[in-house]
C-alpha cells in the first residue's frame, strides 16, 4: 500500500480539572476530585445520558473525551483502538474490596462490570451505535507507533474512513485522556511529535 | 487468493491436558476436565465446578525451574508453560533470529496471587514483589523477558475475545511484513476475583455447563494459557517450516448493545462472522466446523444462534462448543479453541458438544454430541467478549 | 407500606445511580424495566444485592426479578412479605 498521508480531525485532552478540544481550553474546574468534576462536564454540556452515572471513573474518562471528538465528526463505522497502563485497576480495587470481607459481604454486579478496560470502548459504542473494529491494549506507556499503524491499516484497507485513538488512563483520582480521530482529511498531520507532546509519560 | 497466515506451532495448557498432545487425547476420548474445585482456595468450594489445571503453583514453577525469587503469578506461570511448548513446537532455537513478537491477553493478570497475598503485604515483605506483577502488561513482560525476547510486546485486554484480537493482530504484522514472527495467544488462571464476579452476574451454573441446551443454566469457569506461533510464507520457506494450519479469515465487530450482555439478533457476532469469511473467500456452506463460543449462558447461546442462523440460513452446519471439556478460560479461550479447531483439523473430526440434552425452542439448533469424524478444510471459531468485542477467526487444511 | 415505599424510592435511587431522576417524580406503579425508569439486566441484579443486604432476603433465580420488580409497589409488596431484617 502507497504511504498515503493521515490526519488528525479531532482531538481531546482531559487532564488536570480541564477539557481542551482541539488545543482550545473548553472548561476549567476547582474540583480535584475526578468524579466530581466528570459530572460538572456532563452538566455544563448538557449531555443528558443516563446511563453516564452508572459508569466508572474510567468509563467516564473515556466517553467524555470522545463525546466531544465523535460530536463534531459522527460516522457509524468508526473504529476504536484505546490504551492505558492501569486497565481497569481502580475498578478491580473496589471489587476486590466487596468480596474480602466475610462478615460484609455483598459483591456488586454493577461494579465487576467495569473491571474490564475494554468496557470504555463498549460505552462508547452503545452511546454512537458504532458497531465497528475495536481493541484495547495494555502498555507501560501509549504504543503510538502500534495504534498508528493498526489506525493506518483500517483506513487503507477500506474497512473504515476514521479511527478514535487514545490514551484513557485512571487511577485513584490521576486520570489522563488524550483522544484523537484519525481519518484521511483533517488539519493537523497524524506524526507522534504530535502527539507524545499531549500525552504526559510516567 | 492467499491461503492466510501460516500456523507453525502451538502451546497449551488447560483442564484436559498440560500439552497439545494430552489435550488431543481428552478430546479424542471425550474426557471433560471440569470438576469440583481442588487448587483455588474459596468459601465457594462445595458449590461451583471449575476447569482447574491439574498442576498447583509450585508445581509450575518446578517445572518451569524459576527461581524462588521470580515474580510470576499463577497467570503468567500458565503462559510461560505454553509459550515454551508453542516455541519448541515450532522448532524455534533462537527466539530472536528473525523480527519476532509477543502479543498476548489476560483479564485476570496478577490478580490472581495479589489477592492472595493482600492482607500480607505488610507483614510478609518478600511477597511484596508480586504487587509489581498485579498489572495486566507485567505476565507478557515477564514471558518475554524469561524467554529472552527482545522485540515487539504487547498486551491485549478485551475480554472473552482477547486471545482472537491477538491471533488477528498477530497475523496482520506478519502480513504487513512488520514481523516475521509472533508468538499469539492468551492466559488466564482462576481467582476468587473472577469467581465471585461471576457469580454475582448470577451466570454460574453449580452444575456442568450445557452449551445450546434449552435448560442450560450457566457457565463454568476455567484457567488455561495457549498460544500460536505464526509466521510470514518467507520464514516457511527459509526454514523448511511444517505448517499445521492456516489463518485464512477474521474479523472483530462491537455489538454496540450492553456492556456485558449479547443483543438479541446477535449482531456483533453477525458481523464477525460476515467479515472473517468475506477475508477467507470462502462461503458459510464451506465452513466445515464451527466451535462456537457457546458459554451456556441463556444470554450467549440465544445470541449466538441467532447469529448463527442468520449466517447459515436453511443449510445445516455441524457445530459444538468445547467449555463442557476446559470451562471458560476467559481470555485465554480464544487461544485454547484455536488449538482445538487446528486439531480437529489435523484429526478430521469435529470435537462433541458434550452435555447437551435438549435444543434450545426458539432456534432448535443442534450440536455435534459425539465425535463426528468427516473432511474438514475449514473451521470457524467465535470469541466473544464483555463490553461487546466480538471476533471470529477462520482455520484452514494446510 | 407508604413509609417502605418511599424508602425503596430513595434507595433504588442511590444504588442504581440514577442521578438525572428525582425520588418525587416516581410513582409508585410506575413499570421499573423497560419504559417506565428503563433499568438493564445489570441493575436487577443490583436489586437482587439491595433485597439479600437490607432486607435479609436471597433470591437464587435472577428470572424471579421479572415479576418482583415490576413496580415499586410490588416489590414493596414482596419485600413486606419476605422480609427477615
Amino acid at each position: 500500500m502507497d504511504k498515503e498521508k493521515l490526519y488528525i480531525k479531532s482531538f481531546c485532552q482531559i487532564s488536570n480539572q480541564e477539557v481542551c478540544l482541539n488545543d482550545e481550553l473548553i472548561f476549567r474546574s476547582i474540583e480535584s476530585d475526578f468524579n466530581v468534576f466528570a459530572k460538572e462536564i456532563y452538566q455544563k454540556f448538557e449531555i443528558q445520558y443516563p446511563k453516564f452515572h452508572k459508569m466508572d471513573a474510567l468509563c467516564k474518562l473515556a466517553f467524555l473525551s470522545s463525546e466531544f471528538v465523535l460530536n463534531q465528526n459522527y460516522n457509524s463505522e468508526t473504529a476504536i483502538i484505546l490504551a492505558n497502563h492501569s486497565s481497569s485497576l481502580d475498578t478491580d480495587v473496589k471489587h476486590q474490596k466487596t468480596i474480602k470481607n466475610q462478615e460484609n459481604y455483598y459483591p456488586s454486579p454493577a461494579v465487576f462490570v467495569y473491571t474490564l478496560p475494554n468496557i470504555t470502548i463498549g460505552e462508547i459504542s452503545i452511546r454512537h451505535q458504532l458497531k465497528s473494529e475495536s481493541a484495547f491494549f495494555v502498555d507501560e506507556d501509549y504504543p503510538i507507533e502500534l495504534i498508528h499503524q493498526q489506525a493506518e491499516y483500517l483506513i487503507k484497507s477500506g474497512k473504515t474512513t476514521q479511527v478514535l485513538c487514545g490514551w484513557t488512563e485512571y487511577f485513584q483520582n490521576n486520570y489522563q485522556a488524550f483522544v484523537y480521530l484519525v481519518g484521511k482529511e483533517g488539519n493537523v498531520p497524524l506524526e507522534s511529535k504530535f502527539i507524545k507532546e499531549r500525552i504526559i509519560n510516567k | 487468493m492467499s491461503r492466510g497466515v501460516a500456523i507453525t506451532g502451538m502451546g497449551i495448557i488447560s483442564a484436559i491436558g498440560n500439552s497439545v498432545e494430552e489435550n488431543r487425547l481428552s478430546l479424542l476420548q471425550n474426557q471433560s476436565g471440569i470438576d469440583k474445585i481442588k487448587y483455588l482456595e474459596t468459601v465457594h468450594q462445595s458449590k461451583f465446578l471449575l476447569g482447574e489445571v491439574k498442576k498447583s503453583t509450585d508445581e509450575l514453577i518446578d517445572f518451569l525451574q524459576l527461581s524462588s525469587e521470580n515474580h510470576f503469578t499463577r497467570t503468567g506461570l500458565l503462559g510461560l508453560y505454553a509459550v515454551k511448548e508453542a516455541i519448541e513446537n515450532a522448532a524455534i532455537f533462537d527466539v530472536n533470529e528473525e523480527k519476532t513478537g509477543l502479543i498476548s491477553s489476560t483479564s485476570v493478570g496478577g490478580m490472581d496471587f495479589t489477592e492472595k497475598y493482600f492482607f500480607d503485604y505488610e507483614n510478609f515483605p518478600d511477597k511484596q514483589k508480586y504487587i509489581i506483577s498485579h498489572e495486566a502488561g507485567d505476565s507478557t513482560n515477564l514471558i518475554a523477558n524469561e524467554i529472552g525476547l527482545k522485540g515487539f510486546v504487547t498486551t491485549i485486554s478485551t475480554a472473552c475475545s482477547s486471545a482472537a484480537n491477538a491471533i488477528m493482530l498477530g497475523a496482520r504484522m506478519i502480513k504487513s511484513g512488520r514481523l516475521d514472527r509472533v508468538i499469539v495467544g492468551g492466559t488466564d488462571a482462576l481467582s476468587k476475583f473472577t469467581l465471585n464476579g461471576f457469580n454475582s452476574l448470577m451466570i454460574l451454573s453449580d452444575e456442568l455447563n450445557q452449551p445450546f441446551d434449552e435448560n442450560r443454566k450457566g457457565l463454568n469457569l476455567g484457567e488455561a494459557a495457549a498460544y500460536l506461533v505464526l509466521e510470514s510464507d518467507e520464514m516457511v520457506k527459509k526454514y523448511d517450516k511444517k505448517v499445521l494450519a492456516y489463518l485464512s479469515g477474521y474479523g472483530n465487530f462491537n455489538d454496540a448493545f450492553h456492556q456485558t450482555a449479547s443483543s438479541e439478533t446477535g449482531e456483533g457476532a453477525y458481523l464477525a462472522m460476515k467479515k472473517s469469511l468475506e477475508i477467507s473467500g470462502l462461503s458459510a456452506s464451506e465452513i466445515d466446523y464451527v466451535n462456537a463460543h457457546g458459554t451456556a449462558t441463556p444470554n450467549n447461546d440465544a445470541s449466538e444462534s441467532a447469529a448463527l442462523k442468520r449466517i447459515f440460513q436453511d443449510s445445516f452446519f455441524d457445530f459444538s462448543s468445547t467449555k463442557p471439556f476446559t470451562g471458560h478460560t476467559l481470555a485465554a479461550a480464544a487461544a485454547v479453541e484455536a488449538v482445538f479447531s487446528i486439531l480437529a483439523l489435523e484429526e478430521q473430526k469435529v470435537w462433541a458438544n458434550l452435555n447437551f440434552r435438549k435444543a434450545i425452542e426458539t432456534f432448535g439448533l443442534i450440536p455435534q454430541t459425539n465425535i463426528k469424524s468427516k473432511n474438514i478444510d475449514h473451521v470457524l471459531s467465535n470469541s466473544f467478549g464483555f463490553g461487546g468485542n466480538c471476533s471470529t477467526l477462520i482455520f484452514s487444511k494446510a | 407500606m407508604e413509609n417502605l415505599i418511599e424508602e425503596l424510592k430513595h434507595k433504588i435511587v442511590e444504588v442504581l445511580n440514577l442521578e438525572d431522576i428525582n425520588v418525587e417524580d416516581i410513582d409508585a406503579k410506575d413499570p421499573l424495566f423497560g419504559d417506565g425508569l428503563g433499568l438493564d439486566s445489570i441493575d436487577a441484579l443490583e436489586l437482587i444485592v439491595l433485597l439479600d443486604k437490607d432486607y435479609g432476603i436471597k433470591i437464587s433465580d435472577p428470572k424471579q426479578g421479572k415479576t418482583i420488580f415490576q413496580s415499586i409497589e410490588t416489590m414493596a409488596q414482596y419485600v413486606t412479605d419476605n422480609r427477615t431484617k
